[in-house]
């Protein structure tokens, strides 16, 4: 049971992410692996604990990535995997997922790919259903917990109508969310053995890919508009009023 | 441009899902201003009606497949599903709406189409003949402007975000039905069963939370039972206005929080606690009733995008962070509240 | 000079932060307030490797480094001294005595286990009537054939009851003209017979933690646990001294930090006269000190802990260090309250709980006013450290991850 986790190295989620001369900053906060790629990195290795085989962390990036996969080589994944490229600079979501099955379909006899629900910088949430599109592979997508039911793979997932249990055949992709289970802390053992791992890199070249065309871009980025907060005291003749009042503007805010 | 929109409706077991019809709102006003027409695809199993009801929401044209392998919805045959009628309708642009489904399928068919997705746009804009749209990165803290250079242009709408459209039911149609798009046995993944959500909300992660304070056991116009003692009547009163709290809560899909007061004073326990010794919370919207506003709840829950607090005393520190203020009573306003919105959201 | 951390050891101090962040700050508040240690700590600390997180791994450990240690100890202390209380009996007092004076076969029999955290270790220095005056102890070890017979009652010792074996200075020769020369070191197993312990209560800080009272009445331990020589008890102390200072040191450091996070935070939030506290000069300065002493302890203790990976002698640092940032801790706890307001005063927020655990660093291991003592000792010429018999280990990655 050979498992890929697709991982992304972002700034820290309590970072004061700001623009500035149109690009973005974080300040010194520090760069770290994507929280929702934690719980994956987790849901593999446990499944590996009760499976067996190998788990490999992947990330497509710069090269200074390697440190998110360090922290996967420390949690306990047995292998990790960058690949950069220079013409991947700027990527869309399309060509990373192309990238990533191209990297997969190299590693080899894998047979489930497990990715975290979204990337906290892009807030993409669909490069594991991408992925699995250009594998043609299934996607089991926002997993609560998983289970191997042989030779499928049965996930629970939560959808806006409630539970749903959903079984795949393998190789699959599955993108999970925190309910999983509390990613490890690296252990001193892992730390010990990823600060001293070499982790191979892979350009386009190596993986048989020509340098992709991308479709979307961002032309602009903003600081969101400051918002003075004005308050305004609600009333009326009746508490029917009022209560009438209060839910036309709080809908008008438009944050349900 | 072939000024065409194709609009992916979203719906469980036939329902259609209320952000399906903003989708098809906003294809509807595309389609107007790019001066085309706008068709709308739909799958599943007994949907001619959700197809007939797309013609009242402004479709000038609808697919649907209608095929017991499509009951359930599963990502594999509905993205070909998709991605076959865009193939020959060849709209610009093709929406879906942001939820668990659309998400997926948007980003499966921007695979199929060897084009573009920009998932959760929260506006768009047509500019010269060019579409741009916004959306929130960072997990909110930037807004970044998108576009996609190849057709179709892959959306999905965020909720809320647009309005619903006018149910019009003079305009109605003919639909289109197609063929499922996968032979079953094809389809790798089988749905085992569904259960309806149990529970509440958890605080973690709400992008609604509806707190009570101290001021939530203070109805006088209750009158507790007989046989509890004065600590026993101040929580029953308070689980009174909890059940309030609860209620609207219910209605608007929140979470339950409280106040450092509710909690030690035993309403409610401590993990819904918001505040400075409890949890920090940033939801979109907090509604705080029967809450003063003292530094250590505020530093919980501050960073909230819209804040509303109900309080008696108009001079809680609480209504100089709010957006909107009650004063009032909030066994008074929380019921019709609760009302207002359920007759708003469909509820 | 290279004053960056190595990417390891960047790795033990995020993943020691995280388990004090989620596992301890939720629960911490109660049971301080219980006056009682958390009963998941030290299994959870011994599970992590956290209790033997700079011992060779033949020996049970993790085969980190001595700054590792260190900043394991800053980051326990940020969320709670009790914590870093933990470590330094246990690794800094007991463990890395013996790994500097153990025979092979005391290290098999005591190093191992407690590495491993299957045992939990203590040190048994302090008297009811000895604190800095050690020479002055009660204790005594009388040599009988091949065993000893311990008396004596050791009193504030940090996991009195929760640990399995102590590390007990006694006296062996009551004839010495010096009265420092007659102390011997053992390891006792606190499961032996005649021996009696309980909790001490009522303390104004470290209420999250386990402070006691251990008794001995005639308890026999073999001639092998003995550690060293006989008269070398007083050494063998201040040498296990030089390393729970060590701790002390690092642990004060991340207390400075807590303290100076918490204002900042409190600062920016708070509003009087208009506009946010951090505005006011007089807050600006209690934060530029909190800032200064900060910095200045974290240089101190990792410089001693770099001393310690290169094996050089590090007394007169580690002993500097101790002083600064413990003092420096109950100053900047005092400003980080004083920031707070009325706030500060109520256990709605923590940093009273830090005020009240500061104190204590500024007694024990050396009150501040010995470690004055030491320093003026140094720089007249009244003290100076002559090699020891036995010196503690130098950090080798190698060796000490071999299995």
């Amino acid at each position: 049971m050979n498992i890929v986790v697709c991982i992304k190295q972002v700034p820290d989620s309590a970072a004061k992410v700001m623009v500035e001369n149109g690009q973005v900053t974080w300040g010194d906060a520090p760069l770290v692996m994507n929280p929702w790629d934690e719980y994956a990195v987790e849901a593999a290795l446990l499944l590996q604990e009760e499976q067996g085989g190998d788990v490999t962390v992947l990330s497509v990036g710069g090269g200074d990535v390697d440190e998110a996969l360090k922290i996967g080589l420390a949690m306990g994944c047995n292998n990790a995997i960058l690949v950069t490229d220079p013409a991947l600079e700027r990527a869309d979501s399309q060509a990373t997922a192309r990238v990533l099955a191209a990297a997969i379909q190299k590693i080899g006899d894998v047979q489930l790919v497990f990715c975290g629900k979204q990337a906290i910088d892009g807030d993409m949430g669909v490069t594991a259903a991408q992925t699995a599109r250009v594998l043609g592979w299934p996607i089991l997508s926002l997993a609560s917990s998983i289970k191997m039911e042989e030779p499928l793979i049965r996930v629970e997932r939560t959808v806006e109508e409630g539970r749903q249990v959903v079984e795949g055949n393998l190789p699959a992709v599955v993108s999970v969310v925190k309910d999983i289970a509390e990613p490890r802390y690296p252990s001193f053992m892992g730390i010990r053995k990823a600060s001293r791992a070499t982790i191979p890199v892979w350009t386009l070249e190596d993986l048989g890919l020509e340098a992709p065309t991308f479709h979307v871009s961002w032309p602009e980025l903003n600081n969101p508009p400051v918002q003075e907060v004005t308050n305004e005291i609600i009333t009326g003749d009746s508490p029917d009023d009022v209560a009438n009042a209060l839910a036309d503007k709080i809908l008008g805010e438009k944050v349900l | 441009m072939s000024n065409k929109v194709l609009v992916y409706i979203d719906h469980f077991h036939g329902e259609v899902l209320p952000i399906s019809w903003e989708s098809l709102g906003v294809g509807r006003k595309l389609a107007d201003e790019l001066g085309g027409d706008v068709a709308v695809v739909i799958g599943g199993q007994d949907v001619k009606d959700a197809a007939n009801q797309a013609f009242h929401y402004g479709a000038d044209q609808v697919y649907y497949a209608d095929d017991s392998s499509l009951v359930d919805y599963r990502p594999e045959p509905f993205a070909s599903l998709v991605s076959q009628i865009a193939r020959e309708d060849a709209p610009d642009v093709l929406l879906f709406p942001t939820t668990t489904r659309g998400r997926e399928l948007a980003g499966m068919c921007a695979i199929d189409l060897n084009s573009g997705v920009l998932p959760d746009v929260t506006a768009l804009e047509v500019q010269d003949g060019k579409l741009t749209a916004t959306r929130p990165v960072y997990a909110g803290k930037l807004i970044a402007t998108v576009v996609c250079d190849s057709t179709p242009q892959i959306i999905t709408t965020r909720g809320r975000a647009f309005d619903k459209p006018e149910l019009d039911a003079s305009r109605t149609g003919e639909p289109t039905q197609v063929d499922a798009p996968l032979p079953a046995d094809d389809i790798q993944t089988q749905v085992i069963e569904y259960s309806e959500e149990e529970g509440g909300v958890s605080l973690n992660d709400a992008a609604v939370i509806v707190s009570g304070g101290r001021g939530v056991s203070s109805n006088p116009n209750l009158t507790p039972p007989e046989d509890l003692d004065e600590k026993g009547a101040e929580i029953w009163r308070a689980q009174q206005g909890f059940k309030l709290v609860g209620d609207l809560a219910t209605v608007l899909g929140a979470a339950v929080g409280a106040s450092r007061a509710a909690v030690d004073a035993g309403y409610i326990p401590y993990d819904q606690q918001v505040g400075q010794t409890g949890r920090v919370v940033s939801p979109d919207l907090y509604i705080a009733c029967g809450i003063s506003g003292a530094i250590q709840h505020l530093a919980g829950m501050r960073t909230s995008k819209v804040i509303v607090a109900i309080n008696k005393d108009p001079d809680a520190p609480i209504f100089k962070l709010a957006r909107y203020g009650v004063v009032g009573d909030l066994f008074q306003i929380l019921p019709p509240l609760t009302e207002a919105f359920r007759s708003r959201l469909d509820k | 000079m290279d004053f960056n951390l190595t990417e390891e050891q960047m790795m033990v101090q995020n993943m020691v932060r995280d388990f004090a962040e989620k596992e301890i700050t939720p629960i911490i508040k109660e049971y301080d307030r219980k006056q009682e240690m958390a009963p998941f700590v030290l299994p959870r600390m011994a599970e992590l490797g956290i209790l033997g997180i700079c011992l060779p791994v033949k020996y049970g450990g993790q085969g980190m480094d001595y700054i590792s240690l260190g900043l394991a100890c800053e980051e326990l202390e940020a969320v709670d001294s009790t914590l870093r209380v933990v470590m330094s009996v246990h690794m800094g007092l007991n463990s890395m005595g013996l790994i500097q004076w153990g025979t092979e076969d005391q290290k098999q029999r005591f190093l191992v286990p407690q590495a491993r955290g299957d045992k939990i270790a203590c040190f048994g220095l302090t008297e009811p009537g000895a604190g800095s005056d050690v020479a002055a102890m009660d204790s005594t070890a009388r040599r009988e054939g091949e065993s000893y017979v311990i008396n004596g009652e050791k009193m504030w010792i940090s996991l009195a009851t929760k640990a399995h074996n102590v590390l007990w200075i006694a006296r062996t020769d009551p004839e010495t003209n010096d009265p420092h020369d007659g102390l011997s070191a053992f390891l006792v197993e606190l499961d032996r017979e005649g021996i009696s312990r309980g909790d001490i209560h009522g303390k104004l800080g470290v209420r999250a933690g386990s402070t006691g009272w251990i008794a001995c009445q005639d308890v026999r331990v073999p001639l092998e646990n003995r550690i060293g020589e006989e008269g070398e008890g007083f050494k063998i102390a201040m040498s296990c001294l030089d390393n729970g200072r060590y701790t002390v040191a690092a642990g004060a450091t991340g207390l400075i930090r807590a303290c100076l996070d918490e204002s900042v935070s409190y600062a920016q939030e708070r509003n009087a006269f208009g506009r946010e506290i951090g505005k006011f000069q007089l807050v600006q300065q209690k934060i530029a000190h909190m800032v200064q002493s900060y910095d200045a302890a974290r240089l101190m203790y990792l410089q001693a802990g770099w001393m310690k990976n290169q094996g050089i002698r590090n007394s007169r640092q580690t002993s500097l260090a101790k002083w600064f940032a413990t003092d420096a801790s109950f100053e900047a706890a005092s400003q980080a309250v004083q920031i707070h307001g009325a706030y500060g005063y109520s256990d709605e927020y923590n940093v009273e709980r830090y005020l009240r655990n500061s104190k204590g660093a500024v007694i024990y291991e050396g009150t501040s006013e010995i470690h004055q003592l030491i320093q003026a000792g140094y720089a007249l010429g009244y003290r100076q450290d002559a090699p020891l018999r036995k010196e503690l280990p130098t950090y080798d990655e190698q060796a000490w991850r071999e299995n």
